[in-house]
């Protein structure tokens, strides 16, 4: 877009101004609207869970558009702050939660090219800004001056920072398959059918994938690990004292957080936009046959992402409404004593499996290990740089090294 | 020289002290059922101190009592543990009836048996769900208030009200059954009976609750005795007795020739006479999950007896009697009786002065004397184990400040 904006004739920083804008608009709508649909969502399916209804009038039918007048009733609220609090803080909270989780977004891929900004590292932004927003519940916690936002925000570092490590590891692992840590090249390279899809790719994945939906719940503060909030305990949590619309910010950088790990694990474990049966090669279509071709692709991916990552959230809801909440010590538990072994021992068995048998148990079932093996040497950006450009430092000499030491 | 300490990182790091934190729980906190206030001492997540604050809900029932007479003080007593409200008019009722010597029809007493032990199931729904609201799943909750919901529906047949029935009264009940009663009745015991299987799924089995309750808040035999507890929370600890099958004759003759087994772990063993879940390893006699345990055992057990007396009652072709009346006389002399509600052991006691009014009415609620155990029970646990370790007393607030 920038491209174009400067060949009417802008001027460069300006293209690029408006450009950024633009996609962070359309990323702030996703959000916003997607907090809105989920929101929806949770309300109905906890209420079908627990033989209920849910809102049936709100906007005639199935009450959809209940968030909606949710979000008008915050927007009228009182904004209240308790007297002992740390009035900055207290206001800056709220927008560094939103804020991390928004920012998330920019590297995520919707679809080939459909992506805020490329990153050649992306994986790594993605999970580092996500870890971020404790920073928000923190300051939260702290600035409240309430006891109960103390233990909350408290609760929340320890268990989010504890997390973070077994679900770096697990991140690691598809990282390791594609060769790189940009979230465009790692989906594309699941391409085609569900069986090229890194959560089939060894029996490493598969167990890997299972290791990062327990962290990812737990990363975002879900049931049942929603410990920070945990209303049976500490009243709210974090947001104890908080009320209007800085609430409804928590709100949906819960929901936007919610939504990105679900998208993150379609992107690294289930192939991102490449739906199980590649719809698109067989009707014909690709990026090479013409724009109407290469939107309709791109349409295509981005039902089938946004359909991988609405599932996982919806998931995380059925967990929710169904599961009783886990202690702070077991919480810990879980995550030191069987997460982050179990994450490293995957890790240590995928790399194994992609040195000894990079081509699968079966013959023929999945593309020839040469091209696996192009994956390692690849440089950042993956494909888009170009394939076979060596990294400086892995050069020719280790690709030798690594032909020699092949099974074959 | 004193550079030299101020410089020296273990020193610092010495000075550094944590302090204890009083936290309030209540009175309006979403898991203290009702409006208990517990101050912790807490010191981060542990809990070195719990102390009950009551008297919330303290609304002079027991002075309003030696203002009216036995049936007037009805309605009160059903506002003491307003989710068993029956339980609590039978207990009033038969000891004015002890203080007066009145004996009610064979029918009557079918019918209060059947009426009682239908509220005790309400009752432990509430306990059941409301205990899986305070390890944070709602779900369950709602599920036994669908169940719950039904019985209400049966009581406002009978007696026109949901919650606050006044039905059962001193010489009998306000009213016969309806016709047709009996059939829905029996409908939604067949219909309950499967839905306790997934209370079992959603809850007793459910890996994160044992975890959460097994060998948590453990209350020994002895101390369970020390402290007077009563009801599940008693049987929990493995104290076998029940006022339905120990208590004065008068509220025992009642259940004369009703078969039921009190719920109770005697040699390591639940009564089995239904499919229950086998009790995990980790549990541990006395602790969170027994006494939410014997409160599922319990309405296995109600059901049965209800299913008894619907046969009893219908066999019965005398009239169910009227009840007393307002004016009636009190005899000089006092009556102090005890009775198996479904959060414990409720007594009342009433002192007679020959006027209709009487000159001494006290109530010793059962959850008052669980409730006591807390500060023990919670003493070094987590934060999260004191809704745990509360919910599962199964206290009434109404009924302890009364």
């Amino acid at each position: 877009m920038a491209d174009f904006l400067i060949g009417l004739g802008l001027p460069g920083w300006l293209a690029w101004t408006v450009a950024a804008l633009v996609a962070a608009v359309l990323i702030l709508n996703v959000i916003a609207g997607g907090a809105l649909a989920f929101i929806w969502a949770e309300r109905k399916i906890a209420a079908r869970i627990q033989d209920r209804l849910g809102p049936t009038r709100t906007g005639g039918r199935f009450g959809w558009l209940q968030s909606l007048a949710d979000g008008i009733k915050l927007l009228a609220k009182e904004d209240l702050m308790p007297e002992g609090a740390d009035g900055l803080l207290f206001r800056l909270a709220p927008y560094v939660s939103f804020c991390a989780s928004f920012c998330a977004f920019i590297a995520l891929p919707f679809a080939f090219d459909v992506v805020g900004q490329r990153l050649n590292v992306g994986v790594f932004f993605v999970v580092a800004v996500l870890g971020l927003e404790v920073f928000g519940v923190i300051l939260a916690g702290y600035a409240s001056a309430s006891k109960w936002s103390l233990f909350g925000a408290m609760r929340e570092a320890a268990q989010v920072v504890s997390y973070e490590v077994p679900l770096g590891m697990c991140v690691v692992v598809p990282v390791m398959l594609a060769g790189t840590m940009d979230l465009v090249t790692i989906a594309e390279k699941q391409a085609g059918w569900f069986t090229n899809w890194y959560l089939f790719h060894d029996p490493f994945t598969f167990v890997v994938f299972w290791v990062y939906v327990t962290c990812a719940v737990a990363s975002v503060n879900r049931a049942p690990f929603d410990l920070a909030e945990a209303e049976s305990e500490l009243v709210a949590g974090f947001h104890t004292e908080y009320s209007g619309l800085r609430w409804s910010f928590f709100f949906m950088a819960e929901y936007g957080s919610m939504f990105l790990v679900s998208a993150l694990a379609a992107v690294l474990f289930m192939g991102g936009w490449n739906g199980p049966v590649p719809v698109a090669t067989i009707l014909g279509l690709s990026e090479g046959t013409g724009d109407t071709a290469a939107y309709l692709v791109r349409l295509i991916g981005l039902a089938n992402l946004i359909g991988k990552a609405t599932l996982g959230v919806l998931a995380m809801m059925w967990i929710r409404w169904t599961l009783p909440r886990l202690r702070i010590d077991q919480v810990m538990t879980t995550c030191l004593k069987y997460c982050t072994p179990i994450a490293a021992v995957m890790f240590a068995g995928a790399m194994l499996w992609q040195l000894f048998l990079p081509a699968g148990l079966l013959p023929g079932w999945r593309r020839p290990p040469g091209e696996v093996r192009e994956g390692w040497l690849e440089g950042p950006g993956g494909s888009a740089v170009g394939h076979g450009v060596p990294v400086s430092g892995i050069g020719p000499a280790s690709r030798d090294v690594l032909a020699t030491r092949s099974p074959r | 020289m004193a550079h030299l300490i101020d410089d020296d990182p273990r020193i610092i790091e010495f000075d550094v002290r944590t302090d204890e934190m009083l936290v309030n729980m209540g009175p309006q906190h979403p898991s203290t059922h009702g409006v208990l206030r517990l101050v912790l001492r807490t010191d981060g997540e542990i809990v070195s101190e719990t102390e009950p604050h009551i008297g919330y809900l303290h609304r002079c029932a027991e002075k309003i009592g030696e203002n009216v007479s036995p049936r007037q003080w009805i309605p009160y007593t059903d506002r003491l543990d307003y989710l068993a409200a029956m339980n609590m008019n039978l207990g009033w009722a038969l000891t004015v009836e002890k203080l007066m010597r009145h004996e009610v029809s064979e029918k009557a007493r079918h019918l209060r048996v059947l009426i009682a032990e239908l509220n005790r199931i309400a009752s432990h729904l509430v306990g059941m769900g409301a205990y899986g609201l305070d390890l944070g799943t709602f779900s369950p909750f709602l599920y036994a208030f669908r169940e719950r919901e039904k019985i209400l529906d049966l009581f406002e047949e009978a007696c026109g009200a949901r919650l606050t029935y006044s039905y059962l009264t001193v010489g009998g009940a306000t009213a016969d059954l309806p016709s047709g009663w009996l059939q829905k009745c029996e409908a939604f015991l067949d219909q309950f009976e499967p839905v306790i299987k997934e209370y079992h799924a959603l809850l007793t089995t459910n890996a994160i609750f044992v975890k959460r309750t097994a060998g948590i808040g453990l209350l020994s035999r002895e101390m369970a005795i020390d402290y007077g507890c009563s009801g599940p929370v008693l049987r929990g600890s493995g104290v076998d007795q029940d006022m339905r099958r120990d208590g004065e004759s008068i509220y025992t003759g009642m259940y004369d020739g009703y078969a039921f087994e009190v719920a109770v772990q005697k040699d390591g063993r639940y009564p089995r006479d239904h499919t229950y879940p086998t009790v995990p390893s980790e549990a541990i006699l006395g602790d969170c999950w027994h006494r939410f345990f014997v409160r599922m055992l319990e309405v296995v057990q109600s059901m049965d007896l209800v299913r008894q007396a619907i046969d009893r009652y219908a066999a019965c072709r005398e009239p169910l009697g009227e009840p007393l009346k307002l004016s009636e006389k009190l005899p000089i002399g006092d009556a102090y009786l005890e009775t198996e509600a479904p959060k414990g052991q409720m007594g009342f006691y009433v002192v007679g002065n020959g006027t209709s009014i009487p000159w001494r009415v006290r109530a010793r609620s059962s959850s008052f004397s669980n409730l006591s155990v807390t500060h023990a029970l919670c003493r070094g646990c987590l934060i999260a184990d004191v809704p745990a370790i509360v919910g599962s007393l199964d206290i009434v607030m109404g009924e302890i400040d009364r």
